[in-house]
């Protein structure tokens, strides 16, 4: 009961003015990150943002490094930040340059760019560790993210920076839409693919940076790539896909924030993500149209469909009907009887599935358009394609039904 | 018709010289046939209820339309594809049990032939069967292989890197493979699209030469114009089957018309070479 | 340096480093010609939640135990890939993401929730392993190898992930033809009879084995390099399957040895008095050894067309 009590006034925002801040900074930059990833999904380079954030690190090393010899204290997170986004820089440079310039795919190139870079940062770490011994310093919470104990100004750049990515997004949505969803199309319009793909690829940056201290940088790219696939579920159109997209991830980012402030034990970057892989879920199982029990009983009615549709036009022609599945469909249908003999209802199918046949035969010589020969895929009903008066033109020149089974 | 049928067996076994073929095939059994196949990529099919027979010792082709599912269709009839309904059956044995006399020549595309190999290793792949996992490569093997290769004019080639290969010259290469699989019937897909004329001869050469040897060749074709000098069988298919049977007789203008519709205008189909 | 201290230091951990690396390095060569890199990505990040919902059933730090969950938390996640690709009809970098960061993100919840904190399982040591401390106690020099009793007190990371070395090595040449042919041509290698859905799964499940013991010296992150980099660097050097394998077992060892040296003794070089992360100077090296490939290497550009899409 506390523990709902603290979570609905974290909720309430009323957890603290930090954490008021660190969960709106984190439903800003849900919001940024789910609509600025659905481009990238959408360019089919989602794990580009995983190179991406694992590159952050040697920058934060070497901030916090450069920092200290400055005489600072190296833990000011506008410093790291600014560190970080040159290494992930770099890093997302080197994919693209492995990628051109080497045999290499690009996939190779993210792994070895991601792993290379994390490797570097570790050393970096260690070196840190020796550098300011005894005193913590703290780094390793840009690994998984940690909202706890954060400081004031810090969580003002948070929120500051989940604004601007949003921002970001919004003026840059129209050019990314179109090249998103046609490169060629939006290069014919003039637009400067290259330059929009840049940019695409800064604002991943700018949320991946901003991100770092509440979700870390190994979970970022869940914030990029989930809410993206998890809109993809519910519509096809492109501009939907943005919008839904950046709702999920700014829930996913508010609610999680939330959650990790009423349960200080619990770090913020995995509840955020469990949180966007619950909403994933739960689309992936139920989504209308796309969902997997929808799609299950699509297949498996068109299945039936085609078995039903082939074993009448079998029955028609006197054939013998010789698949299982198809024989357990018109069993079940009435259409034949036990020892496969068709029934008068099954005679009576098959001689309109027959005189459809027929029908399209016809038509297929009236109409040389292709777009009614696409059409002529078994299951099309020709009353989908042709006019009512068109039909009764064919009709005419086929004459009434034939009874089925040769029995005309 | 049924003089012709038995005329035709007569050259046939003559040429067979004592070899002859088995009762069953000699009695038509069709090399492969295939009992109303339905192949969909999602909710619309590719493919709807196909039934075809391709005689044994028959050059066939199947003809259509771009997306009239001609490749689909021998990818399913492969089980490379999944098949929502449909029996395949090959020399009168089911699929599964006659599978060592198939060899599959795939699109040349479908490869990535950056692939660090080298030509002979490709050919070699064909002895699959034979190799297994461990078997090594022997001399005759490799014998075998380079022979295959000589038959398509690539034997200098076999120690080339595939990725430095021409698209007709890759397309050799599968051809070699697939004869090294010593197989009774051959399906290739788009055997000819893209590659040069040279090839080209070289190809038809090797196919025809694989009738005279009692096989069969089953190709998806797309070039109407070369239809009645390189084949003696051919299935129409848009979606459905539109016609099948001797090229003589089935390669007509009207199945033409009814196979590709409006796509090819009449004054095409008037310059094509048609059946006599 | 080459003296009792080293046998007694250094000498496991440097094994360990280069089995790990070699054990990595061998599936890695296919799963960067099907353009599977990433599947490692995925596979690493996983083996975290795999041991710790390993050691929540059997409330102990069993290697097999670990093995066993890691390794089940491959397949996991490799059936949730595709199932997410096939059912949602999502492209597979994608489908990756939204795994393996959810998979991670679960495990990190439940190491965080659970006892855990007593046995020696954490978050910073799971991702950046733990090469140095996997040390020779018991050996007194060079002649301890042959002693049967400091044999016995070999850290029981070095036989496991010189099993696993081996394992991948048998697999390799066992299965090396249909490998081989279902990663050129899935769709011919089908047709003469290669089960090219099970060499498929079977590859992704060794390396998912690899990972798992390659873990405990290296951590989950820097597994990726090893799957990766010293393959991807092999690439460069030759155009023969064979060959390019025997170069990425000589960068891989080359990146173990070195980086474990460098981040020994290097800083000391520097004045420093601190060895710095062995894992990530592997990683760090393996990374130089492939920007050198990438700029120098003898066959560093393609020569065939993409495949096409469709």
């Amino acid at each position: 009961m506390t523990m709902l009590d603290t979570l609905l006034t974290a909720l309430m925002l009323q957890a603290g003015y930090n954490a008021a801040l660190v969960a709106l900074g984190a439903g800003l930059l849900g919001i940024a990150a789910g609509a600025g990833g659905t481009f990238l999904f959408l360019r089919k380079r989602a794990l580009v943002s995983d190179a991406v954030a694992h590159a952050t690190l040697p920058g934060v090393g070497i901030a916090f490094i450069v920092m200290v010899l400055l005489g600072g204290d190296g833990r000011s997170l506008p410093g790291l930040l600014l560190g970080s986004a040159i290494s992930a820089a770099i890093g997302l440079l080197l994919v693209e340059w492995i990628a051109r310039r080497t045999r290499l795919a690009e996939d190779a190139a993210i792994g070895a760019v991601l792993s290379v870079f994390f490797g570097i940062g570790i050393v970096l770490l260690t070196v840190i560790q020796t550098m300011s011994r005894g005193k913590q310093a703290g780094l390793e919470s840009f690994l998984l993210g940690s909202t706890a104990g954060m400081l004031y100004q810090d969580a003002v750049v948070i929120a500051i920076g989940g604004g601007l990515a949003l921002l970001a997004v919004l003026l840059l949505r129209r050019p990314m839409t179109l090249v998103a969803f046609d490169p060629e199309y939006a290069a014919a319009r003039g637009l400067e693919v290259r330059l929009v793909d840049l940019a695409m690829m800064g604002l991943v940056l700018g949320v991946t940076v901003i991100g770092l201290k509440i979700v870390g940088l190994i979970l970022i790219v869940a914030m990029l790539i989930i809410p993206a696939v998890t809109a993809r579920f519910w519509t096809d159109r492109t501009e939907h896909v943005v919008l839904v997209a950046g709702a999920l991830g700014g829930v996913s980012g508010y609610l999680g924030a939330a959650l990790s402030a009423s349960a200080p034990g619990i770090p913020t970057g995995p509840i955020i993500v469990l949180v966007a892989f619950g909403l994933f879920f739960l689309s992936l199982l139920l989504a209308p149209k796309r969902g997997v029990l929808a799609a299950l009983l699509r297949h498996r009615r068109f299945q039936l469909r085609v078995h039903r549709r082939q074993g009448l036009l079998a029955l028609a022609h006197g054939e013998p009907v010789l698949d299982p599945l198809t024989i357990r469909v018109l069993r079940r249908d009435g259409m034949i009887r036990g020892d496969m003999v068709p029934t008068d209802a099954g005679r009576a199918r098959a001689a309109k599935a027959l005189r459809d046949e027929r029908r399209w035969e016809i038509a297929r010589q009236i109409h040389q358009d292709e777009a009614i020969h696409g059409r002529y895929d078994g299951l099309t009903p020709i009353e989908n394609v042709l006019t009512r008066d068109e039909i009764a033109d064919i009709d005419r020149r086929i004459g009434g039904p034939v009874v089925a089974g040769g029995a005309a | 018709m049924k003089d012709q049928q038995v005329i035709e067996q007569t050259v046939v076994e003559l040429a067979a010289g004592g070899e002859r073929p088995s009762a069953a095939e000699a009695g038509g059994v069709a090399a492969l046939q295939l009992a109303e196949m339905t192949v969909s990529y999602g909710e619309k099919p590719a493919i709807f209820s196909v039934d075809a027979r391709i005689p044994a010792r028959s050059m066939a082709a199947i003809i259509g339309p771009n997306g009239a599912g001609k490749s689909t269709l021998l990818k399913a009839a492969l089980g490379i594809v999944p098949r929502l309904s449909g029996k395949v059956t090959v020399f009168g044995e089911p699929f599964q049990q006659a599978r060592h006399r198939i060899a599959y020549v795939p699109q040349r595309a479908s490869v990535d032939w950056d692939f660090p190999t080298r030509v002979i290793d490709v050919v070699l792949m064909g002895l699959y069967r034979e190799l297994g996992l461990l078997r090594l490569v022997r001399r005759r093997h490799r014998e075998m292989a380079l022979a295959c290769l000589d038959r398509v004019g690539m034997a200098d080639f076999a120690e080339r890197q595939i990725g430095q290969l021409s698209g007709g010259q890759q397309q050799r290469v599968f051809l070699a493979r697939a004869l090294a699989q010593g197989a009774d019937l051959y399906l290739l897909d788009e055997p000819f699209a893209g590659v040069d004329a040279a090839t080209e001869k070289a190809i038809i050469a090797v196919l025809k030469s694989l009738k005279e040897a009692q096989k069969t060749v089953l190709c998806v074709h797309h070039d109407l114009a070369t239809v009645i000098d390189y084949f003696d069988h051919v299935l129409l298919v848009n979606v459905r089957k539109i016609a099948e049977g001797p090229a003589a007789t089935t390669f007509t203008a009207d199945n033409l018309q009814a196979t590709y519709g409006g796509r090819l205008a009449s004054a095409h189909i008037d310059q094509l070479k048609l059946p006599a | 340096m080459m003296g009792s201290a080293f046998v007694q230091l250094s000498l496991t951990p440097i094994l360990i480093g280069v089995l790990s690396a070699i054990a990595c390095a061998l599936p890695g060569n296919f799963l960067i010609l099907r353009r599977q890199a990433l599947i490692g990505d995925a596979i690493s990040h996983v083996v975290l939640p795999g041991i710790v919902v390993a050691f929540l059933i059997t409330g102990a730090t069993a290697s097999m135990a670990m093995l066993l969950g890691a390794a089940g938390a491959a397949v996991v996640a490799v059936l949730l890939i595709e199932a997410i690709k096939r059912l949602g009809r999502i492209e597979p970098g994608a489908a990756m993401g939204v795994t393996f960061t959810s998979m991670f993100a679960g495990g990190v919840l439940l190491l965080e929730q659970s006892d855990t904190s007593t046995v020696h399982l954490d978050v910073e040591h799971a991702l950046m392993g733990n090469l140095e401390s996997l040390i020779w106690f018991r050996a007194r020099g060079w002649e301890s190898l042959f002693d049967p009793v400091a044999l016995a007190h070999l850290p029981p990371e070095l036989p496991r992930i010189a099993v696993v070395a081996l394992l991948m090595v048998l697999l390799m040449v066992v299965f090396w033809r249909p490998l081989k042919l279902s990663t050129f041509d899935e769709g011919f290698a089908g047709t003469v009879g290669v089960p090219t859905g099970l060499m498929g799964f079977a590859l992704v499940v060794a390396a998912a084995v690899a990972a798992v013991a390659a873990f405990d010296a290296v951590g989950s992150i820097i597994v990726i390099a090893m799957f990766i980099c010293p393959p991807a660097a092999a690439r460069l050097m030759t155009n023969r399957l064979e060959i390019q394998i025997l170069w990425s077992v000589v960068f891989a060892t080359l990146s173990a040895v070195l980086g474990y040296v460098l981040a020994g003794y290097g800083p000391l070089w520097f004045g420093a008095d601190h060895a710095v992360s062995a894992a990530g100077m592997i990683a760090a090296v393996s990374g130089a050894i492939l920007a050198l490939a990438s700029v120098a290497a003898p066959h560093r550009t393609r020569l065939g067309a993409p495949k096409d899409a469709g």
